[in-house]
């Protein structure tokens, strides 16, 4: 991992009205990074995630994204990024050459990449023979392997991962994870949200929001230093517990 | 029969070709929390919706406390409490609006039940007068929660409360049903988190439609066989792919910062894996024989 970073922010600020989601956030991700962004709910994650892939703008603060301005370059941004949540990865009706052909051809890559870049991926995953096969008909752990992969498929700079391995079952969540540590050495850049506290050990790095604030930053060894914890699980509550607010 | 608050025998359910259920069998004693521990997928939902007569099933048949979910689906409806998976209350209506609509359904009002949801309902009443559909996520649990609660049922079915939940607001949230649990309401409790597996009376572990094993949780964890070892060396990415290596190894899984690596059989002496692992370029190596967790009973009985 080289120290350039590919996300910067520097007292990112995001108010809805008298309500300070995001409270001064300024972190660097480095290039090839697994980044944990860790918080309890409604601590301002997805405010910030939003944001980070240009989908909403700042109140005020300095944010950029695979080297573009967050305030004049958002398309910019998503051609350079890759996105996957628990709630929508693909398209159950189509097939799954279909949401591979659909995806990358919103990312403009030209068929002849797409062929190629398919047959790579199909043989990769040893589902040659499913490609023909509806999302619908594969099991959940399938779908999100999948869904990463058609996440990276345009190569992007950055992936952006919300709660990937919600519900999938513990032996597919880890193979999920050597998927992860394989797109980092290929140098994509991952930001990843969890509420598996185990899986925060398998960052490089981990930040935890409480309020609207990034209250800690480090590797999970160096947070557990600090935080005199067992485990990430021992950090995440002492922090998370300090919250102010109770409702959520 | 008395003892058991639920009954399910050989029940299973297909949806077209989709086996969502294959002869599930378990019981569930008055007053136990028992939870229900599989992934997504594994048919939690489904068992669910048949045992609160929500669902046919294909075969098999359900009692709830001496009442046939088929036959007896009204008798059961006035009985238990059902909190299912996914948000399901009136977004436009207030929080209290909610409370008293269920109330008013089964007969009752918020004042006559109002000291068993009392440790639930006082941390949302500050927003009683704000619509369900602008609560947070974990307000709109204890809302959801509160309203399975209101007519004092039975039993009561809890489908993946914690999903997607963090983990402050999970423990919270087992507080809660240890709470409950001691004013003599049965609970049923499904989840996806294996370690929430320990702070049940007893669980069944499901997979695929098919329950791998139902018992008290330290009953699964001292079943495991396979001598198990806590591993931890100076180059962790490394490790997984070099003990999956190793001869004598039966299976090798990352959790959190070390790996959990079971044996073949008994003979292999930790010193002959330290030796491996040194040849392999490790440093650092820490290594201790531990007791299984259910993670990792679940691992081993779904690759049996």
């Amino acid at each position: 991992m080289n120290k350039t970073p590919v996300i910067h922010t520097e007292n990112l600020v995001k108010k809805f009205g008298a309500f300070t989601a995001n409270d001064k956030l300024s972190f660097d991700v480095f290039k090839g990074e697994i980044f944990g962004f860790l918080g309890a709910n409604g601590a301002g994650k997805t405010t910030a995630i939003r944001i980070l892939c240009g989908l909403s703008k700042p109140t005020s603060g300095i944010v950029n994204v695979a080297g573009f301005d967050i305030y004049k370059q958002t398309e910019k941004i998503k051609q350079n990024i890759g996105y996957m949540s628990q709630k929508f990865s693909l398209y159950e009706d189509l097939t799954i050459r279909e949401n591979i052909r659909f995806f990358a051809g919103i990312y403009g890559l030209s068929s002849k990449t797409i062929k190629d870049r398919t047959n790579e991926l199909l043989t990769k995953l040893e589902i040659m023979d499913l490609g023909d096969k509806l999302i619908s008909s594969l099991p959940l752990g399938w779908k999100q392997k999948l869904a990463f992969s058609i996440a990276v498929f345009h190569r992007p700079q950055i992936v952006f991962l919300d709660e990937p391995t919600g519900g999938v079952d513990p032996i597919t969540r880890r193979q999920f994870w050597d998927m992860i540590y394989e797109a980092a050495k290929d140098g994509i850049t991952v930001f990843v949200t969890t509420h598996y506290m185990d899986e925060a050990e398998y960052c490089d790095r981990v930040s935890i929001m409480v309020d609207g604030r990034i209250e800690a930053l480090d590797t999970p060894s160096g947070l557990k230093k600090t935080y005199e914890a067992e485990n990430m699980d021992e950090v995440f509550l002492k922090l998370a517990r300090a919250s102010t607010t109770a409702s959520d | 029969m008395d003892q058991y608050a639920v009954v399910a025998k050989d029940i299973s359910k297909a949806y077209a070709d989709v086996e969502a259920l294959n002869d599930i069998s378990l019981e569930v004693k008055k007053g136990e929390l028992f939870g229900l521990i599989g992934p997504d997928g594994a048919g939690k939902t489904t068992l669910f919706r048949i045992l609160t007569s929500l669902l046919l099933p294909d075969s098999g048949s359900g009692i709830v406390e001496n009442f046939d979910v088929v036959s007896d689906f009204k008798k059961i409806r006035k009985i238990i409490g059902y909190m299912p998976g996914r948000f399901s209350l009136y977004q436009d209506l207030t929080v209290e609006e909610n409370l008293n609509f269920y109330a008013t359904i089964f007969g009752t009002s918020i004042q006559e039940n109002y000291d068993l949801i009392q440790d639930i309902y006082v941390q949302i009443e500050p927003f009683k007068n704000r619509l369900a559909g602008k609560l947070s996520g974990g307000m709109k649990q204890k809302l959801a929660l509160s309203c399975a609660l209101i007519h004092k049922p039975d039993v009561l079915f809890l489908d993946e409360p914690t999903t997607g939940v963090d983990a402050v607001s999970r423990k919270e949230f087992w507080e809660m049903l240890k709470t409950l649990q001691q004013k003599r309401i049965t609970i049923l409790v499904s989840t996806p988190y294996m370690d929430e597996a320990g702070l049940c009376d007893r669980v069944a572990l499901i997979q695929k439609g098919k329950i791998l094993e139902i018992d008290k949780p330290q009953n699964i964890t001292k079943q495991y066989s396979l001598p198990l070892f806590e591993v931890k060396t100076s180059r962790m990415y490394q490790l997984a792919g070099d003990l999956m290596e190793y001869a004598s190894t039966q299976s090798a899984f990352r959790f959190g910062d070390s790996i959990h690596l079971s044996l073949k059989n008994e003979e292999t002496s930790e010193k002959e894996i330290v030796d491996y692992l040194t040849g392999k370029g490790h440093g650092q190596i820490a290594i201790r024989k531990i007791e299984a967790n259910i993670e990792d009973c679940f691992m081993w009985l779904m690759n049996r």
